[in-house]
């Protein structure tokens, strides 16, 4: 007989019943099935047993140090998520955050109870919806033929391309950071949050450039399709820079106290 | 209605840096997730194109337009 199964947790609701729903329309991680954990006062969360000795400690650091597991996993995460939040107003939880059993499932809603339940209001009739901004350098442009009779070296054509190359990819720097206060000015007019990741590493920008601006904003749903026209049309015609708006994805980058206290604009 | 497949690391800096943190019966750390921030950069360099990076212009020992 193996151990006992651990718990692991996707989102925290108040609409039980919605949640109920989202059981039979998809599975948790590694095809687990999902179930309902409620508390006395009305938060229910969705959970699924995971084996515990891939999900304890030792074996979930083995599993998210595996590129291929860790996206399995965050991939099943996320599709329970998504298809929570279609339903209804959910707070996702963080990658791998796993309880011995439904005993203490219950017992940390009712702890944490003033806190979702604050967290879940605010949430509520909104979306977030990411803000990405590349700086692209542009191929430079080829040298001007040198006038007749000067002699240009191969070397000194060499240095000038080198020189042109190099100027491309600081207009394009300067650019991409005019584009990206530009975007933060917009998108803060129309947000409710603002909460700035990161930006991301060179060799997971997709070629797309270089990632100078990571942000995710907390939008009233009413407002998502004027967010993602008006704030992607901005780069549109810039050269040297790329802007990308993601989402709707449930409100992940809002679903802490410290993302979404006095982070209001 | 499945849109295109989103971009993992789009995902993950959602799961590993968002999401509600629970004082749960096993919490990765911050310094946990940047390990494996850290494990996973060196995962992608080891499998992703040699195509160069953005500053990092080739530079041809030979150069062919002469």
């Amino acid at each position: 007989m193996s151990e006992e199964p651990l718990l692991y947790v996707y989102v925290v609701g108040f609409d039980g019943n919605a949640l109920d729903r989202v059981t039979s329309l998809t599975a948790g991680v590694d095809g687990g099935a999902l179930r309902p954990v409620s508390s006395h006062r009305g938060l229910t969360a969705l959970v699924s047993a995971v084996p515990r000795e891939r999900f304890g400690e030792e074996g979930l650091a083995a599993q998210l140090e595996d590129l291929g597991r860790l996206e399995a996993v965050a991939r099943a995460h996320h599709t329970v998520v998504d298809t929570a939040f279609a339903e209804t107003t959910v707070l996702p939880m963080r990658l791998a955050t796993v309880y011995r059993d439904e005993a203490r499932v219950a017992a940390v809603l009712e702890e944490r109870h003033a806190a979702f339940d604050a967290l879940l209001r605010m949430l509520d009739g909104h979306v977030e919806l990411g803000v990405k901004v590349y700086a692209v350098p542009q191929a430079a442009p080829a040298p001007a033929e040198p006038p007749e009779g000067e002699a240009g070296s191969p070397g000194r054509a060499y240095l000038q391309r080198r020189r042109a190359a190099r100027r491309s990819t600081q207009d394009s720097y300067r650019a991409a950071a005019a584009t990206a206060e530009a975007a933060a000015r917009l998108a803060s007019a129309i947000a409710s949050a603002r909460s700035v990741h990161r930006p991301q590493q060179g060799e997971w920008s997709g070629g797309r450039g270089e990632n100078v601006a990571n942000e995710a904003y907390l939008v009233p749903r009413s407002e998502a399709e004027r967010f993602r026209a008006e704030v992607g049309a901005l780069a549109g015609d810039t050269p040297g820079v790329a802007l990308e708006v993601t989402g709707p994805w449930a409100p992940y980058s809002f679903a802490t106290e410290a993302a979404t206290g006095g982070a209001a604009v | 209605m499945p849109g295109p497949q989103i971009a993992l690391i789009d995902l993950l800096d959602r799961l590993l840096n968002g999401g509600a943190v629970l004082t749960g019966d096993l919490v990765l750390s911050i310094a946990d997730v940047d390990l494996v921030h850290i494990n996973l950069r060196a995962v992608i360099r080891s499998i992703t194109s040699d195509e160069p990076a953005p500053l990092c212009a080739p530079v041809r020992s030979h150069p062919e337009e002469l």
